[in-house]
């Protein structure tokens, strides 16, 4: 949940989001609860996944085994779905605002080729989240409300007398679809973390180097900076920010 | 008459089944070698136009699979149970059709059930290896040990027949008593019928005697009485006999040009390819990307441009504000 921000705020500062040390700085970027959340989100769409896939090609089938069975897999997966969906729910209300499309995006994804040769120098600045990680938010959000919709109308255990047989065909083919789409997306974002080194800290203890805050989301430093010290708000340059102060972007030191 | 079946041979010779698994022409979820020799094809012939609606063949299902059918209410009409269930793997449909040609008014009985397609959408949906079987003589059976009562054969089935049990989460539907069929006799409620509205015997025994009954219907007046094979599920082991089979929809809704629904072929087709394609893809263009741009690594002067942020001691203009 998003804890009360003072008025003002950037939109992509999250509660817990904070500036720490000097050399090196440390930046935090998810507290415990956020973690926490993500971890489970994380855990039940692995196992959804797998257990969702030996259902889909009898070539997996057998990953079956690991749910002790083919009556056990069809029995928990729609309720590890309710976990993931209700997990899932709290990380949207806390990451949404810090995930709205903004100007800087549309000139980072105009950098996309730029962005994956390794080429930083010449993005612009941005908040805590690119266009990258915005869209895998938006696009998994979209397709577990896709998942949770039809897989109700599929579990037939509980509701197969709400819907008509044709309707369970739709709902069974949009389901493994949403399913195919939100596995790759999951790879998109797995992968982004492999490649971006120095990412994974950010979920595993919450914080992140200077460095990385710096290369990656140097807009989001620089409004966290200004948080820690508040009389430094009128000296920083905020330039994409349109709730904060506009000035010179060359300060005195 | 159609010749009944001569009763079971007590010789231990006839009770070696006649057919077993080497006789498999399809498996859910699995390949099968194709038997070098295939069974006689069989059907059970269903003439609507002879059935009383006794319903002996409904209880003589029960009997024969030992399936007990909860006391339930009198709904103000003769189908009873309303609707096929885990323990009701045929049941009596009763329509009443005022034929607008002949100003009748016609009692239509139709036996429901499994009508053992040759191409059935049930073991096409299945995502359980050997839950449904089909035997080479036409047979679609469901082993339960196999089952996972997903209801995915509920999806696949053009006829809206099987049912999954709340006892043991596993699906049901007529076997056309294969146990029976196995040590050469016919379903159960083929024998019980005391019309001979069910008669049972090879494909083409069934065919040819469907003729014979139909050339009858014919010559009294029923002028579009005819078979209910449909093509569109490759025909069925399970046949009608129909007075008006330019309208099997008449007979409580039995569908009148059934096949494998297309979202199902889809689904259970391009569906799998696709997707397996497209996530294999996007894992080999993670690896790809990797081996070529490699990773993207902070380096000590993103920390000292962080140190001074930090400290205030920032002179790097933000990037992208000109
Ligand atoms: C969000 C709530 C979800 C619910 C309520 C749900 C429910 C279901 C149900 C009822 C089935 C049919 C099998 C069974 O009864 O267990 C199913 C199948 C499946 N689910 Fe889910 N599911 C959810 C989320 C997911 C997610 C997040 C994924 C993957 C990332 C997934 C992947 C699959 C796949 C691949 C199948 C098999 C489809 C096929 O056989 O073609 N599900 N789901
Ligand atoms: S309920 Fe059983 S028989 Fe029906 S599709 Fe699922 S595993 Fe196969
Ligand atoms: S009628 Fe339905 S359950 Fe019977 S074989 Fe055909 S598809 Fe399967
Ligand atoms: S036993 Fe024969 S006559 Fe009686 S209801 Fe069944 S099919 Fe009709």
């Amino acid at each position: 949940m998003t804890a009360p921000r003072e008025h003002g705020a950037p939109a992509d500062i999250q509660s817990g989001d904070a500036v720490s040390g000097t050399h090196p700085v440390q930046v935090h970027r998810y507290k415990a609860a956020a973690r926490i959340n993500h971890w489970i989100t994380a855990a039940s769409l692995i196992l959804l996944a797998v257990s969702g896939m030996s259902l889909f090609t009898p070539n997996l089938f057998f990953l079956t085994g690991l749910f002790s069975g083919g009556q056990w897999t069809r029995t928990i997966h729609p309720w590890i779905g309710l976990v993931l969906f209700f997990s899932f729910s709290l990380l949207f209300v806390r990451f949404w605002r810090a995930n709205l499309p903004v100007q800087a995006d549309r000139t980072w994804l105009a950098k996309i080729g730029d962005v994956l040769r390794n080429r930083d120098d010449d993005l612009p600045e941005l908040g805590k989240y690119n266009a990258g990680q915005k869209f895998v938010f938006w696009s998994m959000s979209a397709l577990i409300l896709v998942l949770i919709s039809t897989g109700i109308v599929i579990w037939d255990q509980y509701f197969s007398p709400f819907t008509t047989i044709e309707v369970k065909r739709l709902a069974v083919l949009a389901h493994a679809l949403a399913a195919i789409f939100a596995i790759c997306v999951w790879i998109i974002h797995v992968y982004a973390a492999i490649w971006v080194k120095g990412t994974f800290s950010a979920m595993t203890h919450g914080v992140v180097t200077g460095g990385w805050a710096w290369r990656h989301h140097r807009k989001w430093l620089r409004e966290l900076v200004v948080k820690v010290d508040g009389s430094k708000a009128a000296e920083i340059p905020h330039p994409h920010s349109a709730t904060g102060p506009s000035s010179s972007p060359r300060r005195p030191s | 008459m159609f010749p009944p079946i001569p009763n079971a041979s007590v010789a231990g010779e006839a009770s070696r089944p006649r057919f077993s698994e080497r006789d498999l022409v399809r498996r859910s979820a699995s390949e099968v070698a194709l038997p070098t020799t295939r069974l006689t094809e069989i059907a059970k012939l269903i003439d609507v136009t002879k059935c009383i609606g006794c319903k002996a063949c409904q209880s003589a299902c029960l009997e024969w699979n030992n399936l007990h059918e909860d006391i339930g209410y009198n709904h103000g009409v003769y189908d009873n149970p309303m609707d096929l269930t885990p323990n009701t793997f045929t049941l009596m449909r009763f329509t009443e059709w005022d034929n607008p040609e002949s100003g009748h008014l016609e009692w239509l009985i139709r036996k429901d059930g499994c009508m053992h397609c040759a191409d059935p959408g049930c073991l096409k949906a299945c995502p359980s290896p050997g839950a449904i079987v089909q035997y080479s003589n036409g047979i679609v059976d469901f082993f339960h040990e196999n089952c996972i009562g997903c209801g995915y054969c509920i999806k696949g089935c053009p006829f809206n027949i099987p049912r999954i049990s709340k006892t043991d989460h596993t699906a049901y539907k007529c076997t056309l008593c294969s146990d029976r069929i196995a040590v050469g006799q016919g379903p159960a409620c083929q024998k019980a019928c005391p019309t001979q509205a069910i008669v049972f015997g090879t494909k083409d025994e069934m065919k040819a005697w469907a003729e014979f009954r139909i050339k009858d219907l014919k010559s009294r007046g029923f002028e579009h009485a005819g078979l209910y094979d449909p093509p569109g599920v490759g025909g069925t082991h399970v046949m009608y006999v129909l007075h008006h089979a330019d309208k099997p929809s008449l007979y409580a809704g039995l569908p009148d040009d059934p096949s494998i629904s297309r979202v199902v072929k889809v689904w259970k087709g391009v569906t799998k390819y696709f997707g397996m394609a497209l996530m294999g893809a996007a894992a080999l263009a993670g690896l790809a990307h990797y081996a070529v741009a490699g990773p993207n690594k902070v380096t000590e002067e993103d920390e000292d441009s962080a140190g001074s942020l930090a400290t205030g001691r920032d002179l790097q203009p933000p990037r992208g504000h000109a």
